[in-house]
């Protein structure tokens, strides 16, 4: 369980973390959406101890992220952040047995070595594992940090706008791994979505922020009506139900 | 083209380590190579207190040097950051200077120790510049270190000229090993320690150079590691400088040859980066002692211009391939 109490995070005079509360249970996949600089990608640096905040606190399974050892947080929580700039000159299996870290310190046994190769093999990248990432496009390096934070293995994973740079193929298949990550025990997946269709279709839990403050948080069914897409993301457009799913069609 | 392979890469440096090794206790000014090989005359006594103290010292310096690059690369994370192009080299000399003018006297250990904490501070210093530079203004980079370096150098020519001890500046002003003896290179020993010390945390400097957000995403204590980096590179500065004055470059060209061949995980590399150096080093004093025979140009002088040009080198090709 992640308990996120009260944050506050302000750059200057303007909140952009505005006294958000939220309790993350074990399990499932809980996407969250909001517009460009609604404050998605600073929650997540708070959650993910990167970024302090002003006020509150961020417990994961009980521990306050600001108190407990980087280690011990590391094989509960891992983190991809939107923006990944990498000056060292590794290749994805490098990058990918990093993920291990928490668990080895560095030092990988047989057990580490199958699991990054399975990693770099869920994104569809074993036949380039050997490459240096500045030879990778940007859709490329993107899934050797996911296949990183698979690797970690942690019960929380975070991923900021992971489908970034990513064609609709390497998209799908993307949610469809973090859908049976979140479908095993004990696996929570949190993901920034900016699709919306996306988040609804393979999102337990849709969590909407908007100007730094929570103003959606429900099962898609409830999340992505009409007065969301006006309201928060200012486009009139249809929300059709086709088999049940939500699917939203802007006019043009 | 096939990429040499790792072993094979410490193959090669190993050899040619060897060769300029002995090549380095053989050539020298005064005796003839075949009484020091044989042992004639002051042929033990030239090998014991002379040669071989020098070449132990260029091969610890070099490994150093070029293992405190590459520290420093991962640290700033940018690809021509050095101890010569991050103030430390310069702040190490000021502190130096310091000595000389408030513990005149003080034995050579106070001196590096000295020099050591004003590195330290001035590397700390740098690290802080940088930070509020955008990122992507990678050649600002080693600009604000050259700056930096300046500024600590025009405080240590204006102190020993307000103190007159210009002379003394230039003992320890270009690196140059004619004057290692033994009784005073030994302290050099403890850069063997520190380079023990990093190949030890190899893994750690590497996760470090993937940014503070991934180091603290797999539970690294990144400031902690950032200290301890620095303190490695402080040191091992300024016992180069204390013994035998700045040797530029060297931690830039080899990091970035090898970083080509293997990549920067360090468990892999930093071996072959340490061996390097060292051939790096002990070469260009050879080629020093040889080519304007019986005097001799000092190590400082040709890596500053080897090591001036290859910097440009690798700016502009850096500049077609990079991204
Ligand atoms: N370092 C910073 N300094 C000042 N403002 C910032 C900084 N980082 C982010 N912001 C601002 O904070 C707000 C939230 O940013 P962010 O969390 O990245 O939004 P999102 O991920 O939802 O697009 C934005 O308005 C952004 O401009
Ligand atoms: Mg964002």
């Amino acid at each position: 369980m992640i308990e996120i109490d009260k944050i506050c995070k302000r750059y200057g005079d303007t909140l952009v973390v505005d006294t958000v509360s939220l309790a993350i249970p074990h399990g499932g996949v809980v996407g969250i959406v909001g517009p460009n600089g609604a404050g998605k990608s600073t929650l997540l640096s708070i959650i993910s101890r990167l970024m302090k905040s002003d006020s509150g606190s961020v417990l994961v399974d009980g521990l306050d992220v600001t108190k407990t050892p980087g280690r011990e947080l590391a094989r509960r929580l891992s983190v991809m952040r939107q923006e990944n700039h990498v000056a060292a000159r590794l290749t994805i299996r490098d990058l990918v047995a990093f993920g291990r870290f928490p668990h080895n310190r560095g030092r990988p046994n047989r057990d580490d070595q199958e699991r990054v190769a399975a990693a770099i093999a869920f994104v569809g990248l074993d036949a380039m594992a050997d490459r240096f990432l500045d030879q990778l496009s940007g859709g490329q390096r993107q899934r050797a940090f996911v296949a990183m934070a698979l690797a970690q293995d942690a019960d929380y994973a975070l991923f900021d706008e992971p489908l970034n740079n990513l064609d609709i193929h390497h998209a799908v298949s993307m949610m469809r791994l973090f859908r049976r990550m979140g479908d095993q025990p004990g696996k929570t997946v949190i993901v920034v979505l900016h699709d919306l269709n996306v988040a609804a279709t393979y999102a337990d839990r849709i969590v909407v922020m908007q100007a730094g403050r929570v103003v959606g948080d429900g099962p898609p069914s409830e999340i992505i009506t009409r007065s969301l897409l006006s309201d928060v993301f200012c486009v009139e457009g249809d929300v059709l139900d086709i088999e049940g799913r939500r699917v939203i069609s802007v006019a043009p | 083209m096939s990429v040499p392979t790792r072993p094979v890469l410490l193959g090669i440096l190993l050899i040619t380590t060897v060769l300029f090794a002995a090549a380095s206790l053989l050539i020298g000014g005064g005796y003839a190579w075949s009484d020091v090989l044989t042992l004639k005359g002051d042929g033990a006594l030239v090998l014991a207190a002379s040669r071989v103290p020098r070449t132990v010292a260029l091969l610890l310096s070099g490994a150093g040097l070029a293992v405190s690059g590459i520290l420093m690369q991962m640290i700033a994370r940018n690809r021509f950051v050095e101890p010569s192009t991050a103030g430390t080299v310069e702040s190490a000399s000021l502190g130096i200077l310091l000595t000389l003018l408030l513990m005149p006297g003080s034995p050579v250990i106070v001196r590096m120790l000295v020099a050591a904490l004003v590195a330290l501070a001035g590397s700390a210093l740098f690290l802080m510049l940088i930070s509020r530079l955008p990122l992507g203004s990678v050649l600002m980079v080693p600009l604000v270190g050259i700056m930096l370096g300046g500024i600590f150098d025009a405080a240590t020519s204006f102190l020993a000229y307000r103190f007159d001890l210009l002379q003394s500046l230039g003992a320890f002003g270009s690196g140059d090993f004619s004057i290692v003896l033994r009784g005073r290179y030994e302290f050099l020993w403890i850069i063997a320690g520190l380079v023990a010390a990093a190949y030890a945390t190899a893994a750690r400097f590497t996760i470090l150079g993937m940014g503070e957000a991934v180091a603290v995403g797999v539970g690294l204590d990144y400031r902690r590691l950032v200290i301890f980096g620095l303190i490695i590179v402080s040191v091992v500065t300024a016992a180069v400088v204390v013994t035998v004055g700045a040797i530029p470059f060297v931690g830039l060209i080899v990091p970035n040859v090898v970083s080509l061949f293997l990549g920067d995980d360090l468990r892999r590399s930093l071996p072959v980066v340490a061996t390097g150096g060292a051939v790096l080093v002990l070469a260009s004093d050879v080629v020093g002692r040889i080519v304007i025979a019986p005097y001799e140009i000092p190590v400082g002088t040709i890596m500053g211009v080897v090591g001036s040009l290859g910097f440009l080198t690798f700016i502009f090709w850096r500049r077609g391939h990079a991204a």
